[in-house]
């Protein structure tokens, strides 16, 4: 799973009324090179929560320097872009589970892929 | 300044690729749409035709969308036309001369096809129609193997094979600027790809689809029900970030059994990422997970650029959805396991359009696209089973006939308007929606007619026996 994702991912526990962002647990995480596209990056930016990839990126240790806030005129600064790069697609989480920041549920990550399925009773 | 002009009215002519045809005409116009321009044919134009002439073009937006097309074979700048050989030459002679000329000069080399529509010309007859073209100014060398200029002659001669005239309806002549991309039809073929599955999508159609859902370069694409991927195969192709979810872990983490005749087994690494990796798209890949498209999983916001899907109907594939009708009581501390597989149930067709509007409205960009299929069975349809959503716009409604009483339609339609508290309930209430509603409704006329078949055939051994 990329931060890309797990931006986006929030739970879906019936009577949660927060569930974002979901927090990580990860027993395994790789970094993968990806081709830096700046054009995507400048396009995904406006769609993330810009705190919960901060705090993803925390979660794991990838953090490195990525800044609390988005930094201003982002579009023209390649450095920024390719730190922004590197946490929404190239760090992955192989093994290890989100969890729902409310109710505590957790969505088990296995091989790379979550499992974002409930259980009958709970949907 | 007077080449200039002429040349910005120059007009075009597309050969397009005899099937599919309903599906032709939507993703002409949404390529064209990719960069801004209309669809303007000329003259008499006529969908079915293989033959298309438009107007206001320039060459790049031709050249652009022949890189992406799979309904067109090739692209020609029109130098002339007319019902007759005779009048194909008059309209030649009109051409302007400054337009040819830089395709005539001296130096360069040159060859010229003939491609006749519903007829087989003799070599002798090609030879003829080439030679009688002499009266245009060619200037450079014939060069068979590597031209530097290409010419074609297309002759129409109707799409009636059992009414083939004499003489061409139509004939064409103009200076060949691109191929399609049908060769994708072949290198993307099913039957050489990586990871399969019972349904996998048909090449082409996934990159029509693509093409319908005006998926473009450095766009996130989402496919709810991502099975073994082919949807996602066709837009990274088009250099799209690709993710997708599905309800059958075994077929996320490519396990269980093979599609294929000869192997019982999926290998290791079958998955939809080694897919894209076969094709050399893996860079495209964002994540695919095991979920239910019914639950609202996403955050909720503008996510996607499109959503491009082939819901399952309950035919080949199942329709489920996690939830139980059972009052179920789980013990307080069993863990979630991971390969814990919960009860589903039945998805009726209805909540699955329902949900997957309600959806599209709600995460798709504005004029952002949802692509999906729509089955249909044929005796009862009309335009308005469609669903509808306020804040989508219908697109195009393409017909794949898969029998004599059922066919699947593909569906596009774009987001004009974020979604108000409103909107979400509008159409719930709609009774458009009664062909799909109730449990399995299509599923049993989709087998209705095949039982019929059966039934017939059954009295008449009867007959027979007696």
């Amino acid at each position: 799973m990329k931060l890309l994702t797990h931006n986006m991912l929030t739970s879906h526990v019936k009577g949660v009324t927060k569930g974002y962002p979901l927090l990580i647990k990860a027993t395994e995480v790789k970094v993968n090179e990806v081709d830096f596209n700046p054009q995507f990056v400048t396009r995904m930016i406006p769609k993330l929560e810009w705190s919960a990839l901060v705090q993803a990126a925390e979660e794991l240790g990838q953090r490195q320097d990525l800044p609390d806030e988005l930094v201003p005129e982002y579009e023209n600064n390649e450095e920024f872009l390719k730190k922004v790069h590197r946490v929404l697609l190239e760090v992955e989480v192989i093994e290890g589970c989100l969890r729902c920041p409310e109710s505590g549920r957790e969505f088990p990550i296995s091989r790379g892929i979550p499992n974002m399925l409930l259980n009958e009773d709970e949907v | 300044m007077a080449t200039s002009n002429s040349r910005s009215c120059l007009q075009y002519l597309l050969h397009l690729a005899q099937d599919n045809l309903d599906f032709r005409l939507p993703e002409i116009k949404a390529l064209l749409a990719l960069r801004g321009k209309l669809f303007q044919p000329s003259g008499n134009f006529k969908e079915k035709s293989p033959f298309w002439c438009l107007d206001g073009l320039s060459g790049e937006d031709v050249c652009s969308v022949m890189s992406r097309s799979v309904c067109a074979k090739s692209a020609f700048e029109l130098w002339g036309h007319g019902k007759t050989h005779s009048e194909l030459r008059t309209s030649l002679l009109n051409y302007p001369s400054e337009n040819m000329s830089p395709f005539m000069q001296k130096d360069s080399t040159y060859r010229i096809n003939v491609y006749t529509f519903n007829k087989t010309l003799e070599f002798a007859d090609r030879i003829k129609r080439i030679d009688a073209m002499e009266f245009l100014p060619f200037e450079g060398a014939v060069s068979l193997k590597s031209p530097q200029h290409c010419f074609c002659l297309l002759e129409d001669y109707g799409t009636d094979p059992n009414d083939i005239p004499e003489h061409p309806n139509y004939i064409y002549f103009g200076r060949w600027i691109a191929d399609g991309q049908r060769e994708l039809i072949r290198s993307h073929s099913v039957k050489n790809r990586h990871f399969i599955g019972n349904t996998s999508m048909d090449a082409g159609l996934s990159f029509i689809m693509a093409n319908h859902a005006k998926v473009n370069e450095n766009d996130l694409v989402f496919d709810p029900f991502v099975g073994t991927g082919s949807l996602l195969v066709a837009c990274s192709h088009f250099r799209a970030y690709v993710c997708g979810m599905d309800i059958d872990y075994n077929t996320i983490h490519g396990r269980g059994r093979s599609s294929r005749k000869d192997q019982k087994w999926r290998g290791p690494d079958e998955n939809i990422r080694a897919n894209l990796r076969q094709y050399g798209t893996e860079e495209m890949y964002v994540d695919v997970m095991v979920s239910d498209a019914s639950k609202p999983v996403w955050r909720k916001a503008a996510l996607f650029d499109a959503i491009i899907t082939d819901p399952p109907y309950g035919i080949r594939e199942s329709t489920r959805r996690t939830g139980s009708h059972k009052d179920v009581t789980r013990p307080p501390d069993v863990l979630y396991a991971e390969s814990h597989v919960p009860v589903s149930q039945a998805y009726h067709l209805s909540d699955i359009f329902t949900d997957l509007l309600n959806f599209s409205a709600h995460h798709l960009v504005l004029g952002g696209r949802l692509v999906y299929w729509l089955p249909v069975y044929r005796p009862e349809y009309c335009e308005e089973v469609v669903p509808l959503h306020p804040c989508l716009r219908l697109i195009s409604n393409c017909e794949q006939t898969l029998s004599s009483h059922t066919s699947r339609r593909l569906i596009t339609m774009e987001k004009i308007k974020n979604p108000e508290e409103l909107d979400s309930l509008a159409h719930l209430a709609d009774p458009r929606f009664s062909p799909y509603q109730g449990h399995n409704a299509f599923r049993e006329k989709y087998f209705s007619g095949q039982n019929k078949r059966c039934g017939k055939e059954d009295s008449k051994t009867v007959v027979n026996g007696e």
